[in-house]
């Protein structure tokens, strides 16, 4: 079929690109153009070049809060990935505890993040928190304002408390779409219950499990709010993860000029990661159909 | 391989059924004989799947027991049972090959590999999956997956029974026809007891030696597919078996004479007195149109359906189906129909009446 040409079809795109424009393109362009340029204030501006993005790679400070990052997401998903497919499989299929649990499931999903740090930093404190109060009575040392690793344990259950639901709540969805003749045929087949999962449950499981990392991990690799209730970085640098330092770098410090380049490297970072994941999802659901 | 028997059986999916409305499997009482193929026919919701998940265990009866060669199973697990099932829709392994597929269930036995090796390839053959045995089983189309369940259904030859329910649902008409073949050749060859549910009459009169039929959770008739046909027990069987099915007419039936609006239809054997809703059964295949005999009718239409013709036609507001030979000649003044009375059936609330030899 012969294409007509008509020019005035790009006034149709206009409004959607000035919306994109002025949420997310110039906003993005401002970092980039404090990125490459240095300022002493009064809206002065020297060209900078690379030099941010130079004396970004040389510092260890940078890459410790990488490093931490890295571990951090690492040890999370280690955890809630396994712990929300138990929990999912072990919830009742259907009827009123179903639903129940549903709702229980959900209840950690709503809370506000800054409340959800309100909440662990009350709990774990030594003096009148539930958790602190109680180890202490025990005799357990537990201290997050002090100890390097009850400060690491403390944000991790928390973003295990918080978010696990999550990853649960996905792989039940997954879960609830296996038809009963499965399950039954397994029966049949004589199958044993790890064969079951490992045969049926998680190859249907599979999509949904995807999703759940990618999710599962682009959160916690930016994540902010929460640690920095609770711990605000600290003892010293031990819970200062690459957003915290960014904050830290471009408010309090107002170095603005090297947060800039942090934000995009970050930025670039989890935008590659985002895409590996997406092209081995898309890969999957090729290698299904 | 086993004989089954249904002893007093009886399944109602509410915790306390109190009317005989509630159970959706009515009361039964039945052998399955070894190494005979079984058809259970009935339009959906019969009760059919629930009679074969209660053979295979997958439910539990409210009432009575399953025996296995004399040995009561009633609550014994599927596993136990050692039964293999084919299921309506495919169910394969996703993530394994055909070949992994295939031996699943040897391997969860503990068969010695070479054993495993040597079924698998019989099998694939008999499937016609040899060439994609090392491909995986996702992707295929849902006829391959279905294959793929039918052999691993029929992999373990020391099965007490094969149950099919409902297995050729999803696969192409002319593989419908082939894996019947070979269903019914490997039943021939390993004399396994198979049962298997379909809605489908020509699925389940080509496979089975006898036919179930099954109407509103009751067993209406256990028979050979000719003795569904001619002596139908039940005006459902009579209805659900033939195309079209049996005509069925409301009558008083006195001696051996059937008297309808007036007219009477001669019976091939005497009745005594009948209680109840009283009607005759005529398959469309008895039935002759003459200008001469027989009732009185109103032809509404005549179906060519190339092998013969149908004839419909309405006496006293009941249908009437006759069929005749392709040749036959119908001119517009045959309008009368009449019954060869060797295959007239009398029926009393629904059941045939036996009656006696004229």
């Amino acid at each position: 079929m012969e294409k007509t040409v008509n020019q005035k079809a790009w006034f149709l795109v206009l409004p959607v690109l000035l919306l994109v424009a002025f949420s997310a393109v110039i906003p993005l362009m401002t970092v980039v153009n404090y990125a490459f340029q240095d300022t002493f204030g009064n809206n002065v501006f020297f060209w900078a070049g690379l030099t941010w993005f130079e004396e970004l790679i040389e510092s260890d400070r940078m890459w410790a809060a990488l490093g931490r990052q890295a571990i951090f997401s690492a040890i999370i998903l280690a955890i809630e990935v396994p712990l929300g497919i138990f929990v999912a499989l072990n919830m009742p299929k259907k009827g009123f505890w179903a639903s129940f649990c549903l709702v229980l499931m959900s209840l950690p999903l709503l809370i506000p993040w800054n409340v959800v740090g309100t909440i662990w930093q009350i709990f774990g404190r030594v003096d009148i928190g539930l958790l602190g109060y109680t180890l202490d009575k025990l005799g357990i040392s537990y201290n997050y304002t002090q100890d390097f690793y009850a400060a690491w344990i403390t944000v991790i259950v928390m973003d295990v408390w918080h978010w696990t639901s999550l990853v649960a709540l996905l792989a039940y969805a997954g879960l609830q779409s296996i038809p009963d003749a499965y399950y039954q045929a397994a029966k049949i087949d004589q199958a044993s219950r790890w064969n079951v999962f490992r045969y049926i449950e998680l190859p249907k499981m599979a999509g949904v499990l995807m999703i759940a990392i990618l999710l599962r991990f682009m959160d916690s690799f930016m994540i902010y709010t929460e640690p920095f209730v609770v711990t605000g970085g600290g003892p010293g640098n031990a819970t200062t993860f690459l957003s915290i330092d960014l904050v830290k770098m471009a408010l309090g410090q107002f170095d603005l000029g090297p947060a800039a380049a942090f934000s995009l490297m970050y930025f670039l970072v989890i935008l590659l990661i985002s895409w590996v994941f997406y092209t081995v999802m898309t890969n999957l659901d090729k290698r299904e159909g | 391989m086993a004989k089954i028997t249904l002893d007093n059986l009886a399944h109602s999916y509410l915790p306390n059924p109190t009317s005989e409305d509630d159970f959706a499997l009515k009361q039964l009482d039945h052998d399955w004989v070894d190494g005979e193929a079984y058809a259970l026919l009935g339009s959906s919701g019969c009760g059919k799947s629930t009679l074969l998940n209660i053979i295979s265990g997958l439910l539990t009866p409210s009432q009575g027991r399953i025996l296995f060669d004399g040995v009561d199973v009633t609550h014994a697990p599927t596993a136990e049972r050692n039964i293999a099932q084919v299921f309506q829709f495919p169910v394969v392994y996703d993530t394994m090959t055909v070949r992994e597929n295939l031996a699943f269930p040897l391997k969860n036995r503990g068969e010695k590999p070479s054993y495993i090796a040597s079924r698998v390839n019989q099998i694939a053959q008999m499937i016609g999956m040899e060439t994609e045995l090392d491909r995986k089983a996702r992707g295929l189309t849902a006829d391959a997956k279905q294959k793929i369940s039918l052999g691993r259904g029929m992999v373990r030859e020391d099965v007490n029974a094969l149950l099919f329910d409902e297995p050729l649902t999803v696969i192409d008409p002319h593989m419908k026809w082939e894996l019947r073949t070979q269903l019914k050749k490997l039943h021939h060859e390993f004399g396994h007891t198979m049962i298997y549910v379909t809605h489908d009459q020509t699925e389940a009169l080509t496979f089975a030696d006898k036919v179930v039929v099954m109407y509103d959770g009751r067993v209406v008739q256990i028979g050979t597919p000719e003795e569904l046909f001619e002596t139908p027990e039940h005006t459902f069987v009579g209805y659900f078996i033939g195309s079209p099915g049996m005509n069925v007419i409301p009558a008083k039936v006195d001696g051996d004479k059937a008297y309808i609006n007036g007219s009477y239809v001669q019976l091939g054997r005497g009745y005594g007195p009948l209680n109840g809703k009283i009607e005759i059964g005529v398959r469309p295949e008895f039935a002759t149109l003459s200008d001469t005999d027989g009732l009185p009718v109103k032809i509404r239409r005549i179906e060519d359906v190339g092998r013969h013709k149908i004839i419909r036609a309405e006496f006293f507001g009941n249908d009437i189906n006759i069929i005749a030979s392709e040749g036959t000649p119908i001119s517009a003044d045959m309008n009368r129909v009449s019954f060869d009375p060797a295959h007239v059936n009398v029926y009393a609330n629904d059941w045939r009446v036996k009656g006696e030899a004229a």
